[in-house]
């Protein structure tokens, strides 16, 4: 059962900031609300005040230039990012990511700024983003401030937000010559939440040696977390299945998975394990043939 | 509590009711306005019988607040049906026998919709992957991708005019 709430709708993103100055704790604000209405439904939480961000026009854009990258509004729904030709162009593993998030209905509703702002650790485009040096641009009503995407991340359900600010942008750099990413969840059903899931980018020295690389585990922890005992076993090797084995040995070995009903926490680590070794090797497949 | 009017155009027709926010757009759907073909599932956004068509894509009406449908139009079970005469995909769902027990059968009949009206030409998977967001418990699925395909490759077109 949902609780009564007042609804405020700002009609700019500059009424949205002041109105969330004047509520903080007392308002959540609502864009798709694919994940919010579960919530509220659980009685999880218990909002005075729901503030509707998902009219404001202004924040739902994709832009892309090869000096700035890609920028994406809040309000950017997942469907749309599917579909965009530029992502798909330039970010080809969002539109994969994408197409298995959820449903179609969740995706034509759902939003990229609420998906990040929700902090469910089994989230898809945390890991990806996180992966790709993505970074969020945060409003408030006394200015805006740009945080990347790691370290965004602070406990379970928690960001590094302050209670008046909201995310307006998305942005991601744009992707250097020689580097790749891959994603991939484990799931019993091709839509759900990975039971764990692994996004690896490398990027490659021109002499084909590992420059530098990121690995993002998605539910492999109380947040997305970066396995960087993974990512230095890769940076600066001459990549090899050898070195694969080692980095997802490394990567299972440093993360802090949680058994539930899906899975054991021994099993999630030997999900991790497989899949880093998996993602680091098709990323650096792709890396080698990426101008 | 605070009641917010609101304008819904449902089916081409307009209504205009008073809801608390906290409305869900399927509540609004069924209970303020009596349409009861929009199924209320899992009311968890995992099952698909909720499914509508809004603003032209389909969604789960139980997991979008009524107030965010204010002033949009919404395609429901209902109007699909156009003066007596049954939609394509519900003339293909009948002739696939598309149903068992039939409690999902409005939200994949919208889906289904909202996808043809996407796609042209699909393959098989690409309707697999069109009805992802909709379970059928009796997993009767193969007669609803069949139907779902005769629509797609023109064996309903005269039924539509």
């Amino acid at each position: 059962m949902i609780s009564d709430f007042t609804y405020l709708k700002p009609g700019s993103v500059k009424e949205a900031l002041q109105m969330l100055a004047q509520h903080q704790d007392e308002c959540k604000i609502i864009c798709g609300g694919q994940s919010l209405l579960i919530i509220l439904r659980q009685g999880l939480v218990t909002p005075e005040n729901v503030i509707d961000i998902k009219g404001l026009d202004k924040l739902n854009y994709i832009t892309y230039d090869a000096k700035g990258g890609l920028k994406m509004g809040a309000t950017t729904t997942h469907r749309a990012i599917e579909k965009s030709k530029v992502i798909k162009e330039k970010y080809p593993v969002l539109v994969e990511m994408e197409e298995k998030l959820a449903s179609i209905q969740v995706r034509n509703w759902g939003t990229i700024g609420g998906n990040l702002a929700h902090a469910d650790a089994a989230g898809d485009p945390a890991p990806v983003l996180t992966a790709m040096g993505g970074s969020v641009k945060l409003g408030s009503a006394s200015g805006e401030r740009t945080i990347p995407l790691d370290g965004f991340y602070t406990d379970l359900f928690e960001t590094a937000m302050n209670k008046d600010e909201m995310i307006l942008e998305v942005q991601v750099p744009p992707r250097p010559a020689r580097s790749a990413t891959k994603y991939q969840k484990f799931n019993l059903l091709e839509s759900d939440q990975g039971i764990v899931a692994v996004a690896a980018t490398v990027t490659l020295k021109a002499d084909g040696s590992c420059q530098s690389a990121r690995i993002v585990l998605g539910n492999a922890a109380a947040t997305t977390m970066r396995a960087k005992e993974a990512e230095k076993v890769l940076i600066g090797s001459k990549l090899s299945d050898a070195v694969f084995e080692k980095a997802g040995a490394a990567a299972a070995a440093e993360c802090e998975p949680v058994a539930d009903i899906h899975a054991s926490e021994d099993y999630r680590r030997h999900l991790v394990r497989i899949l880093t070794k998996r993602m680091a090797k098709a990323a650096w497949e792709q890396a080698k043939i990426s101008g | 509590m605070e009641r917010k009017l609101i304008r819904l155009n449902v089916n081409d027709q307009e209504y205009e009711i008073y809801i608390n926010p906290k409305t869900l757009l399927v509540e609004a759907i069924r209970d303020h306005l009596g349409l009861t073909g929009t199924k209320r599932g899992c009311d968890t956004v995992s099952c698909g019988a909720c499914t509508v068509i809004l603003g032209g894509m389909a969604v789960k009406a139980c997991s979008v607040l009524a107030v965010q449908a204010d002033g949009m139009k919404i395609l429901t079970a209902e109007g699909l049906e156009k003066n007596g005469k049954l939609h394509p995909i519900q003339k293909a769902f009948l002739d696939e026998g598309a149903f068992q027990c039939g409690f999902c059968t409005s939200g994949m009949l919208m889906s289904a919709t909202a996808f043809l009206n996407e796609t042209k030409k699909p393959t098989e998977q690409q309707i697999r992957d069109g009805i992802e967001g909709n379970i059928c418990r009796c997993t009767g699925y193969n007669s609803i991708v069949r139907a779902i395909d005769a629509v797609a490759k023109g064996k309903y077109t005269e039924a539509k005019s």
